[in-house]
Order: structure tokens, then sequence, then C-alpha cells
């Protein structure tokens, strides 16, 4: 395994970065390109932004932001929000991004993922899942951005992740939606769960409210945890972060 | 008579290649993106970057007669991830055949316990030639599925269930595993002492 990752996740409307509570309810936070930088300084490994209405508006997302990002980023990153083809795919990788994750356009039509892994390689395209826990079972929401437009796509995660990486999907971003915003802990059961089913890495989302929890996915086996709350609102500074979890025996790049 | 180009990124389509001329742009050089053998055999520096799988790879290289032209090079070469394993003989990905400029095959990486596959993010380097600008211990940012034989050209390496080439260098030639472009002060190293060899 690399060094675990730590990864700052920013959710973008309107070319601004903005944060809701369960997927709802979104503030400003600021400009793009200055959290970018900031998080790259701090030792983010990698970033993810999320054009957050794109999917459930039906358009594709803005390229301009992607460009000034890449200008002054030199670490990683990966650009999510309705991408639905090859082309698509291309110019935001054009721009400059690294991977492209997608999930809504993936759930209406699988085959988009292996037309990108055959064009572009399979560590290109991340999935991104959002995983909501109806009773026992895990299943997949689809259209997430809005509330208004949120349902259920019909599919169970634990298939869903295993038929999204046999099609060429690289990385999974397990999005736990219960969890999300609450910073009450990752749903590491599940994490693990999913992490079993794949041979790819998996990425936790949702919970991370302390570095316990940053703690808890990394030792269930996550290649990288995946916050935003605590990093927007400087609850944990990256820095100290890894210091802790790199004094749990956890391998961090600092 | 049209003046050398100093840094030619050979373009081979599909241009997911922004990230690298980004790097190189910040760094000062001024990279042009070219699939013209002219151009790219008369360059003062060539840079070949992956797109694709390597059967897609080789066929554009063959469809834009580079293949002869990337060989003879004697100018600095660099292949970046998918860029070095097509300089091997051949590639598991596809059965493909490759440039052949280093001895070796590329092959696939088998996920293990804790070991997924692709090989995603930032691994620790061992390096035996501080040359390149890379020092013992910098983590670099790798992403692939595949990776060549170690052998007397790696000059880094890091581990992944088996020791992974991260840098292998050869006459004019040298290739990264891992993405220079994306890995941050230490990539910025590697790609300034290019720059200067």
């Amino acid at each position: 395994m690399p060094a675990r990752r730590i990864i700052p996740c920013l959710d973008v409307r309107d070319g601004r970065v903005v944060k809701g509570v369960k997927f709802r309810d979104h503030r400003d936070v600021g400009d793009i390109v200055a959290h970018a930088l900031r998080y790259r300084d701090e030792g983010a490994d990698e970033l993810v932004f999320y054009d957050i209405t794109a999917s459930a508006e039906g358009r594709g997302l803005d390229i301009g932001w992607i460009e000034r990002i890449a200008e002054v980023i030199d670490i990683p990153f990966a650009v999510a929000g309705g991408i639905r083809s090859v082309d698509q795919a291309a110019a935001c990788l054009e721009a400059g991004a690294d991977k492209i994750s997608i999930n809504s356009p993936a759930l209406e039509r699988p085959e988009l993922i292996g037309e990108i892994a055959r064009a572009f390689g399979c560590q290109c395209v991340v999935l991104g899942v959002d995983s909501f826990a109806d009773g026992a079972a895990y299943r997949v929401q689809q259209y997430t951005g809005s509330v208004a437009a949120t349902r259920d796509s019909g599919r169970l995660t634990l298939d869903w992740v295993r038929e999204a990486t046999g099609r060429g999907a690289g990385e999974i971003v397990l999005n736990c939606m219960n969890n999300d915003g609450v910073r009450s802990g990752y749903d590491i059961a599940h994490t693990a769960a999913v992490i079993a089913a794949v041979t790819v890495p998996v990425i936790a989302s949702g919970g991370a409210g302390a570095p316990a929890h940053f703690r808890a996915a990394f030792e269930a086996g996550a290649s990288g945890a995946l916050a935003a709350t605590v990093f927007h609102d400087r609850i944990l500074p990256i820095p100290d972060l890894k210091e802790y979890l790199a004094s749990c025996g956890i391998e961090m790049r600092r | 008579m049209t003046r050398p180009i100093p840094l030619a990124i050979v373009d081979l389509g599909y241009g997911n290649i922004g990230s690298i001329r980004i790097a190189f742009e910040r760094l000062g050089a001024m990279p042009r993106l070219t699939a013209d053998p002219n151009e790219i055999a008369a360059a003062d520096r060539v840079v070949l970057p992956g797109v694709g799988a390597a059967g897609f790879a080789m066929t554009r290289i063959a469809e834009h007669g580079l293949g002869d032209v990337l060989r003879a090079l004697t100018r600095p070469l660099l292949g970046i991830c998918l860029g070095m394993q097509i300089l091997f003989e051949r590639s598991e990905e596809e059965d493909t055949e490759c440039l052949g400029l280093f001895e070796g095959v590329v092959r696939r990486l088998e996920p293990g316990p804790d070991r997924p596959v692709p090989h995603m993010g930032w691994s620790r380097l061992a390096v035996a030639d501080p040359a390149c600008g890379l020092a013992d211990g910098d983590y670099v940012y790798f992403a692939h599925s595949y990776a060549c034989d170690d052998g007397p050209a790696s000059l880094a390496r890091a581990d992944y269930g088996r020791p992974i080439p991260a840098l292998v260098g050869k006459d004019n030639m040298i290739g990264a595993q891992f993405h220079p472009e994306r890995s941050g002060d230490a990539g910025a190293r590697f790609l300034q002492a290019f720059l200067a060899s």
C-alpha cells in the first residue's frame, strides 16, 4: 500500500466552493483556487472537486475552473459532476484534471465506465457511490446534488461496486450518506464490506469529525479518506492529522 | 528552415496531457504539443506521455510514423507512466509489442491483501542514483496497473509486493513510472533535472 491519502473534497457550485450538511443547505465557503492552494500547502495528498449541481441540472461540468486549478496545483485532483461521454471526460483531462469521477451518469448508462477506461486507462476512472443504509441493505442513490432530484437507483451498493470495477472503474469513492456532514465518523463496517468486495483502492467518505475516524478508516483498509467540513472549517489541520496518524503506525506522506 | 523547438511533448491525440504541459510551463519551459516526426526528431528534448492503453498508444505512434523517430533520438527523451512502459520490449496489456529501447516486459500488477490495483497514491522511493533530482525517501505519485521488469536500468524503485522500477535510465533515455507533474516538490525537482540534462 502506498502512503494513505488525506483527500479534501471541495463541492463546487458556479465556480465557488460550497458546503452542505447531509447534502443540503449549501453555503459559500470561498474561492476555488485559494482553497486548492491552501490544501496543497497543508499537505493534502489529492483533491476532489464535485460540481454538485451539474448532474441534477442535466448539464456537463464547467471546464474553466478546472484549468484555473490545474495551473496552480502540482498534486493529483479528480473532477466530478455530470460527465456523460468520453468527449466530456477528454475535455476535463485536457484542462489538466488527472481523474474523472462519475456517479449518476454511470448509473444511467454503465457502459460509460468502460468507454472512459478504454480511452484513458482505468486509473483515470473513479466511481463515486452515494450509499444509503435502508434498514440492513445499503442502496445506491442517484442525483444527490439536489434534495429534490435525489432518488434510489434500484441498485445494491455491493452489487454495483463489483459491476463497476468489472467494467473498468479504477477506484471507488464510497460516500455513506447517512453519515455525511455530521462528523460522527465513517461507516467503517460498510466501508470494510466494499473493500472486501473489490480489488481497486477504496476511499472512505462521509462523516469524518475527529482524527480517530481517519485512523479507523485506514485500519479497515481504506486507501484514502475524504472529508470536507473538518478541513474547510479548520477543525482538523492536515499536518496535525498526519502527525497523529503516523504516530498510530499509519504510513503518511509528510 | 524552422528553429528546433526546445521541448516537444508527443501528442498522440486524446489530449489528456494538460497537467504535463502545465508542469513544464510552471518551471519556465515552453513545451510544444506535437505529433510531427520532423519537429520531434529535431527537438532539444522530448517527453512521451501515456495515452490510453499500451495497444492504443503504439497504434497511434505507428499512425504518426513516430516509432523510428523515437528509437533514433539522441537528445534527452523522457517517458512518463505508460510513456515509460512502451519504451520496453513488450507489454502484457493487450499483448502489445512496444518500442524495445529498454530490455524487459511490462507485466500486470497482481492485487493482494492491502495491495489494491491500480497502484494509486504516493509511494516512497529508494533512489539508486541521486543525479535524477530525487532523493531516498521522497514520496511520488503513482497511478498504474502495469509495471516494468526491474533490472539494471532501474535508477529508483518503489515497493509494491515486488520492486517496481519508478525510474529507469539508459543513454539519452529516462522513464518515470510515477507522475512527476503530480508529485509536488519532488516531481518538480525531477523535471528540473530533466530540463537541465
